[in-house]
């Protein structure tokens, strides 16, 4: 794509922080909410001959990622020290991979637009996070819950070219690791962060441009915007004919622009080296073929399943699947009722109204899949209308009762026997005797005031096509 | 009973059998500590819940309750070990008046056979050095002759130990600093196979070179005590799986048929005689015993002091990272801390903190490790490293354990080598190619120079094959020379 004659090129860097119940590196645990330093022990903490040992749940949960992320799960990766100082950094080291990362050459697609983009993975490599450091003025206060926690760092070729798809292809990593379980994907707590590198080069060039590392964008809306703008501002350097320096900048979500943080100047040498307290990380083939059976079908699979063996439209499958719940969820309710567009249309209108308006997941909804699948069976089956079917649904959110428990309690059976039809239609011409010698005299466009005053009479429950096919008969006359 | 001179089994098996109490054995150490220590400057910490813990012990046997097989043992520990609720130094100002709230796994081991830590043992600051004059609390002085130095870095281990301040002691070993000290104060030294011993808990120095182990008075002790510290630790993951032997019931002087490895390289010339004579009598004695001798080679040890202090300061210089002032140990006083630049903060804390030995090996290790050097450098060594752990694995093809000098020299006078790093680098050169090969080591008293200083020989095994290597040292402990021969301070 074009900006003003320049190409963009986009890779990003996602940490993901994987949903084990305790530390990378210790038994510290991990909850989000615990009190200032609570989750922290001599090791987390760097105290005097402390050693690390690896937690092996954030091992499985860094291959499986890797797996549906098509990488390369290296049989022998290893834990290297990148040294710096840091107060929030206890050991003056963080525990990362480096030249040996356990995950390597991977792509993912996702569409952009309803077209199919496919980025390639660079390498995902373990790491712990560092604490958190709160400046507030005169002094600054470190909190090291957050230290050690596990990470698995995603790395992207430089293969983006719009913001928008720098944005969509987080939104696919954010919803895979979601699929995965390894990852609650909430990007405001921190539990994924997002680094965008981004550079400008003239259409048709082959040589990237500079690079500009923009850190810590807290959604995937802030991705696009900060992207857009950091292109536009180094597309306007290059005009102007200034240097676009290599540097390090933050989003400002207030202003709306991006910022410098550090310069290459300041680029720390790291001093990587393989840590000596740590064993290489061994993965055996049985490991990686029970965790490869153990993994999801991963969304955009799911969506092409739907569109082909479900018939679903493309942009229903892709609504459906974006999250792994939501799909759940469908696939549950089609189950019950067999009837695949009805299930997807009863959930992308009613339910997700419904949960929006009430900021809801779709874990806490009231309305169940079967409760859902029977209402849409109940519909098929003619025994009760469409509309009628929406008065149920609005009960059955506000209730949480089964459609079946609705009805009888409302007493909102259709009425589809004939005999019981015509009595009311014969009460309705019987009332409105005007009407029906204007209608046998011509005036057939009162039809439809024949079928309204009915269900009215029929309080809605009166099943339209039979009303339709014994008025039509009793008006002949 | 003569408590001073018993041996760590024999005051274990008294205490049990209740013909003395931990407590009065706890008395008895205390005065000695209290007497002798001054001229020595062994004890960084002194315990003064010593007598208290040694009760416990009493009252545990009163009850009938196993008291452990070290049952009331006086035990010193090298500064570098953690131990909670008493104050742990490294013999660094760094680390302030810091005092761990976890014992390494060592000590928690020895404490739960039932030993009484009658305090912490002075040391080179971190380990670093091999004279024990780098300690920000002050040299130590060596028992046999207080104007010459223990050795080091268990400089502290070591002459408590000979002088008899405790019946017990546990030293690390990153390139000597249990074998050269013990062999310098005439006392049993043992550096087990890398991966035997837990190293949580130790201060690190060098992880992939530390491994901690016994400083006893005889072979007998330093098999039990090793038994009592080895194994699996699940806080350690560079610890092997490997099951312990019974290292001390099975110990045993037969060394007939065993082979024998003298190292040529190492006794290729620049040996003091008297170093020379001991290892010479060593072997004479143990071909008398029925062992054959067959000479062995391993040319890359030529290497070795290099490559260990590449690997070793590299290391160094990132395990030393987390002393920073921010959390706990020594920060440097700013007055009003906010208008302190961070870097300041660092170097001030860590300028005052460190000393001068420790600043240069981090500042070498730092320099190995840069962008740039780390290829010629810190690889490079590990390449070698890997070939000299090839060569001894040839060695020991051809013999079950070398025996070789300790150091080229019994010990020297304090201040004599202090500004030469090079030439006091060069004391390890027969002891780093055991850490940097992973192979067990120790020395043993075997003989005593002119200037009567004691002189150990050093046995060096395969990997997890201490028991040959404690056998050979038995073998050697009942024909030595210098039995019964004691430091002048006693």
């Amino acid at each position: 794509m074009s900006f003003r004659g320049y190409e963009a090129v986009i890779g990003i860097e996602v940490h993901v922080q994987l949903k084990t119940a305790s530390k990378m590196f210790c038994a510290d645990a991990t909850e989000f909410e615990a009190g200032d330093n609570e989750n922290t022990s001599p090791v987390s903490v760097g105290m005097p001959g402390t050693l690390p040992v690896v937690n092996k749940k954030a091992i499985e949960f860094s291959i499986k990622t890797g797996l549906a992320l098509g990488c390369e799960i290296r049989k022998k990766s290893v834990f290297a020290r990148k040294n710096y100082f840091y107060p929030d950094l206890p050991k003056g080291y963080q525990i990362s991979q480096f030249d040996l990362p356990l995950c390597e050459n991977g792509k993912i697609s996702f569409k952009v637009d309803g077209v199919e983009k496919t980025i390639s993975i660079t390498r995902a490599h373990m790491e712990e996070d560092a604490g958190k450091s709160n400046h507030s003025g005169e002094y600054t206060l470190i909190n090291l819950n957050r230290a050690g926690m596990p990470l698995l760092e995603i790395v992207s070729g430089p293969d983006m070219r719009t913001p928008a798809e720098a944005a969509e292809y987080g939104r696919t990593i954010r919803q895979i690791v979601r699929y995965l379980d390894v990852c609650d994907g909430n990007l405001e707590e921190g539990s994924m962060r997002c680094d965008c590198n981004v550079s400008v080069m003239k259409e048709g060039s082959t040589k990237f441009g500079t690079k500009v590392e923009i850190k810590n964008i807290n959604s995937f809306r802030f991705v696009e915007k900060a992207v857009e703008f950091e292109i536009d501002r180094q597309i306007d350097l290059v005009e102007r004919g200034e240097k676009i320096l290599q540097e390090t900048r933050l989003w400002d979500p207030d202003k709306n622009k991006t910022f410098s943080m550090r310069t290459k100047e300041d680029a720390q040498d790291y001093r990587y080296f393989p840590d000596p307290d740590l064993l290489p990380v061994t993965v055996t083939d049985a490991m990686i073929a029970k965790f490869r059976s153990e993994l999801p079908e991963l969304p955009l699979a799911r969506a092409k399943r739907f569109v082909s063996a479900h018939g679903l439209p493309e942009y229903d499958a892709l609504v459906l699947t974006s999250e792994k719940e939501l799909a759940d969820f469908y696939e549950a309710t089609t189950k019950v009722c067999n009837n695949h567009k009805a299930s997807s249309n009863w959930i992308m209108t009613e339910l997700l109204r419904e949960l929006n308006q009430a900021n809801k997941e779709i874990s806490q909804s009231p309305i169940t899949p079967e409760m859902l699948g029977r209402l849409i069976g109940f519909i098929d089956e003619g025994k009760i209308s469409g509309k009628i079917a929406k008065a149920v649904f609005a009960e059955m959110w506000v209730s949480g009762k089964d459609p079946d428990t609705v009805i009888k309690e409302k007493n909102l059976v259709q009425i589809s026997d004939a005999g019981a039809v015509e009595k009311i239609i014969d009460e309705v011409l019987a009332a409105n005797a005007q009407q029906v010698a204007d209608y046998r005299g011509g005036r057939t466009k009162l039809f439809g005031f024949f079928v309204g005053a009915v269900m009215k009479a029929s309080k809605g429950q009166a099943n339209p096509d039979v009303v339709n096919k014994v008025l039509l008969e009793k008006l002949k006359g | 009973m003569d408590l001073t001179h018993a041996s760590m089994v024999e005051i274990a098996q008294a205490v049990r059998s209740k013909k003395v109490s931990a407590k009065e054995v706890a008395n008895h150490y205390k005065h000695r500590i209290e007497k002798l220590d001054k001229q020595l400057n062994s004890f960084i910490t002194v315990n003064d819940q010593a007598e208290t813990e040694a009760a416990k012990i009493d009252e545990k046997i009163a009850r009938g309750e196993d008291p452990g097989p070290l049952a009331g043992v006086p035990f010193g520990v090298k500064d570098m070990f953690c131990t909670r609720g008493l104050k742990t130094t490294a013999a660094s100002r760094i680390l302030g008046g810091f005092v761990p709230p976890y014992d390494a796994t060592v000590v928690a081991r020895l404490k739960q056979a039932g030993i009484v830590v009658m305090g912490k043992l002075n040391l080179d600051e971190f380990a670093m050095g091999s004279s024990n004059e780098t300690s920000a609390f002050g040299a130590v002085k060596n028992p046999w002759n207080l104007d010459c130095v223990p050795g080091g870095s268990s400089g502290g281990s070591a002459a408590a130990q000979a002088a008899r301040l405790v019946a017990g002691t546990v030293g690390t070993d990153t390139g000597g600093s249990i074998r050269q000290p013990a062999s310098f104060c005439g006392i049993v030294g043992v550096k087990p196979t890398y991966g035997r011993v837990s190293r949580y808990g130790i201060v690190a120095y060098a992880s992939s070179l530390d491994q901690a182990g016994p400083m006893v008075s005889t072979v007998q002790d330093a098999a039990l005590t090793l038994e009592l510290i080895s194994g699996r630790d699940e806080r350690d993951s560079t610890t092997a799986e490997k099951k312990v032997p019974a290292f001390s019931k099975d110990l045993s002087t037969n060394v007939k048929g065993m082979k024998i490895g003298v190292l040529k390289e190492y006794m290729a010339g620049g040996l003091h005689p008297d170093v020379e004579k001991t290892v010479q009598k060593a072997m004479e004695n143990l071909k008398s015993m029925g062992a054959e001798l067959v000479e062995v080679s391993a040319p890359l040890t030529e290497h070795a002091v290099p490559i260990y202090y590449l690997i070793a300061t590299s290391e160094a210089s990132s395990n030393l990272a987390r002393y920073d002032g921010v959390r706990f140990g020594h920060r440097a006083d700013f007055g009003n801390l906010s208008a302190v630049e961070l870097d300041q903060f660092y170097s001030r804390s860590r300028g005052e903190g460190f000393g001068d030995e420790v600043k240069r090996r981090i500042m070498l290790g730092t320099y190995c490790l840069s962008s740039g050097y780390y290829d010629a450098y810190y690889s490079k060594a590990c390449q070698v490293r890997r070939l000299i752990r090839d060569q001894f694995d040839d060695v020991f093809k051809k013999c079950d354990v070398v025996l070789s000098p300790v150091s080229t020299h019994p010990a020297f006078k304090t201040g004599e080598r202090i500004s030469d790093p090079l030439a006091m680098y060069l004391n390890d050169i027969y002891t780093v190619s055991t850490n940097l090969a992973g192979l067990p080591g120790m020395s043993v008293p075997f003989g005593l120079s002119k200037e009567r200083l004691p002189i150990g020989v050093q046995l060096t095994a395969g990997h997890y094959e201490e028991q040959k290597m404690l056998n050979v040292a038995a073998a050697l402990e009942a024909v030595s020379p210098v039995k019964g021969e004691k430091p002048h301070v006693i």
